[in-house]
């Protein structure tokens, strides 16, 4: 076991999947002897070759119709797109084609395709190049989409995703790239694809978030915890499906939520969490669900980013609101 | 530069030239069934030439047949494919059973060629999963995304080469229209760029619904546009199907080979509407353009070329279509046996591994649907 950074457990995941399927492949805009903008795929292409881990000409659509095809002729893809605004091109291949396409064969063919993006943001990147878009992908049928917040759970889910039958999208989020390091094991494990995570137990309200928000939330229960409020703290990992019945044993035990997003109040997930928690727990709960999220702009420039991006202060504020009322 | 003097480029003459090598689109038969290339047409049997006549009174018997099963009802979206015989019978009998076909929604007859059956051609207008689930595997269902079939060809074709999978190539249609997407440019340019085995068809048959082919591009011919990508294209008359078949057949072995792939523009016209749903092309073109085409039939011609030989009569066309009618009404019928679909059977093949969501509506779904 050693310490690894989030993108270093992805590598390690990755390296894991090209060595145990021969039919596994890495493609995308700089993936090969680059191994990523972010590095996240470096030394792969010297360990597996150019037949295995290769870069494409630069179009995102063309990528994920190549991961399309390559299914359909019996490989694995894993295709890279570079940063999560670029998935707009291919849009259709995405949304469109694969997600459907086992339903259109009629279960006929297989499309285990994992879109690997980043996202999120707080990193000061260029414009159009931070993102929380995840709200167009979890409304789409046939596909799944999962987001790690820890180098742990990154391993984990990206040797699921792989291994999945059915196409996932594999969110990495920029800001935890190298912020966090962990225990990981150097061996496989694998992360369930449709499982939230209890990280911290608490019995006064329950704080559900997801990627990098989950440690605002986690910091804002060290804070709420000065002042004796216990929260508990689930990391939703999976964005669809969502593990709903994580989040309702925690509510049937603290009767308080509050989900939190980095992404626009009017995208993310918080808005489908609050609609299954009104569906099945209304008569559970003791206050009205609390929302933190980013204001409904556009994703702002960059010098703007640290008064934009819901932090712990937020959290600890509206959990202090719920709590009390 | 001073004005006047001499110019560094000339853009005029760059632009006037740009077409020249494709003025000359390949022709075997012309338009009155005159042979105008002996050489090849002697590479062809008796009985290969009679076989191309029949599959094109098959495919029209097919498309005025399913004419008449739309105006009674019983089909759903269909597109017509008269005119288009000699580019789609020429070119689908160029491949073999292994190699992958990607075809566009008026390709219905290149897919019962290549092993669909005319029962899940009709299954798959009439709206019914099973026209999607075939026996040869070798095929991907009708494109309905203008040029999305393109950039997954990219992916059959690169899969191919990695599989090392000798004589396979993939083979995609798109229309005129298809050539202004930004996917058929990316398909193409993938596939060049890996240098993977893929023929392209553009059947170029003048409109996308109602929109001109010279309004998709200024570019005089379509096939030109592929050298951009760094791929050999050529035009073909896409009326004459041993022109078709010869030109599909060379690019297949080329692409087959490992030289990458090959672009052809069929020229061709579509007779009718855009599709069944309801265009109505007397709306957007004339008489007098659409006389010059229903003149270069393309059955016309061969018919004229297999009578000359002595190889053909008019009672042994009416005969088969007879056959053909036949078989289509049998096969609207096993079409209209095939069992109602059930949405449990949708909820199980949405996901591979249904979600807990899924699995629940599943059970809701199959309780409903055993009342």
């Amino acid at each position: 076991m050693a310490k690894m950074t989030y993108i270093k457990a992805i590598t390690s995941g990755l390296d894991q999947v090209l060595n145990d399927d021969s039919k596994t492949l890495i493609f995308g805009e700089d993936v090969g002897k680059n191994g990523g903008v972010f590095r996240t795929t470096v030394g792969l292409q010297d360990k597996y070759g150019e037949d295995r881990v290769f870069d494409t000409p630069l179009a995102e659509s063309g990528i994920l119709g190549l991961a399309i095809g390559l299914s359909l002729t019996g490989w694995r893809p894993i295709p890279e797109i570079q940063f999560m605004g670029f998935t707009f091109e291919a849009m259709d291949g995405i949304v469109g084609q694969l997600a459907r396409d086992h339903y259109r064969f009629g279960g006929q063919k297989k499309f285990p395709v994992t879109i690997r993006t980043p996202f999120g943001g707080g990193t000061h990147t260029a414009e159009m190049h931070s993102d929380n878009l995840e709200n167009y992908f979890v409304s789409t049928p046939g596909l799944r989409v999962v987001t790690p917040a820890n180098p742990y759970d990154a391993k984990g889910l990206i040797i699921s995703a792989v291994e999945s039958d059915d196409p996932v999208l594999f969110m990495e989020n920029l800001k935890l790239y190298r912020s966090m390091k962990d225990e990981v094991p150097d061996d496989k494990y694998t992360v369930p694809l449709d499982s939230a995570k209890v990280v911290r137990e608490g019995s006064d309200v329950t704080l559900v978030a997801y990627s990098a928000e989950v440690n605002e939330a986690l910091s804002a229960a060290d804070a709420l915890a000065k002042d004796n409020i216990s929260a508990e703290v689930i990391d939703l990992r999976s964005l669809s499906p969502i593990d709903t019945d994580t989040v309702f044993a925690s509510i049937d035990k603290t009767h308080k939520v509050v989900i939190v997003q980095e992404a626009q109040r009017m995208a993310g997930v918080g808005a489908i969490v609050a609609s299954d928690i009104a569906e099945e727990k209304i008569m559970s709960l003791d206050a009205p669900i609390g929302r933190v999220a980013a204001p409904d702009s556009v994703y702002p420039f960059a010098q703007a980013e640290g008064d934009w991006i819901p932090n712990a202060d937020d959290i600890e504020a509206k959990a202090r609101e719920i709590v009390n009322y | 530069m001073a004005n006047g003097s001499k110019q560094i480029v000339d853009f005029a003459k760059i632009k006037a030239t740009m077409a020249d090598s494709y003025k000359h689109p390949v022709q075997v038969i012309d338009r009155e069934g005159k042979v105008v290339d002996p050489d090849t047409l002697a590479k062809y049997s008796d009985d290969q030439l009679v076989d191309f006549m029949k599959k094109m009174v098959w495919e029209r018997t097919l498309h005025e047949q399913t004419m008449n099963f739309s105006r009674q009802g019983r089909l759903g979206f269909y597109a017509p494919t008269a005119g288009e015989e000699a580019s789609e019978m020429g070119s689908v009998t160029a491949f073999k059973e292994q190699d992958f076909l990607l075809p566009a929604y008026r390709d219905l007859p290149q897919m019962i060629q290549h092993g669909a059956s005319v029962a899940k051609g009709f299954l798959w207008s009439k709206g019914h999963i099973q026209g999607n689930q075939y026996d040869n595997p070798n095929m991907i269902f009708p494109q309905i995304i203008i040029g999305a079939q393109y950039v997954e060809t990219a992916g059959v074709a690169l899969g191919i080469q990695k599989n090392g999978d000798k004589d396979r190539v993939a083979f995609v249609y798109t229309g005129d229209g298809g050539t202004s997407q930004g996917d058929w440019y990316e398909g193409i340019n993938f596939t060049s760029a890996y240098q993977a085995p893929a023929v392209f068809f553009v059947q170029n048959n003048g409109w996308a619904i109602s929109v001109p082919r010279r309004k998709q591009t200024a570019a005089e011919t379509l096939a030109q546009k592929a050298v951009a990508m760094g791929v050999p294209s050529v035009q073909v008359d896409g009326m004459d199907i041993v022109a078709v078949h010869e030109v599909a057949k060379e690019a297949r072995e080329f692409a087959a080979a490992g030289n990458g792939p090959v672009v052809i523009e069929t020229l061709t016209y579509r007779y009718g509407a855009h599709s069944s749903a309801g265009d109505d092309p007397s709306r957007y073109r004339t008489k007098e353009e659409e006389k010059p085409w229903f003149d270069a039939d393309p059955l016309i011609r061969m018919r004229k070329v297999l009578t000359d030989k002595k190889l053909w009569s008019q009672d042994q066309e009416d005969k088969l279509v007879e056959e053909y009618k036949d078989e289509f009404k049998n096969a609207m019928k096993e079409a209209e046996a095939a069992p109602a679909q059930k949405v449990s059977d949708f909820l199980k093949w949405t996901y591979d591994v249904p979600t807990p969501a899924v699995k629940k509506q599943i059970a809701e779904f199959e309780a409903k649907e055993s009342k």
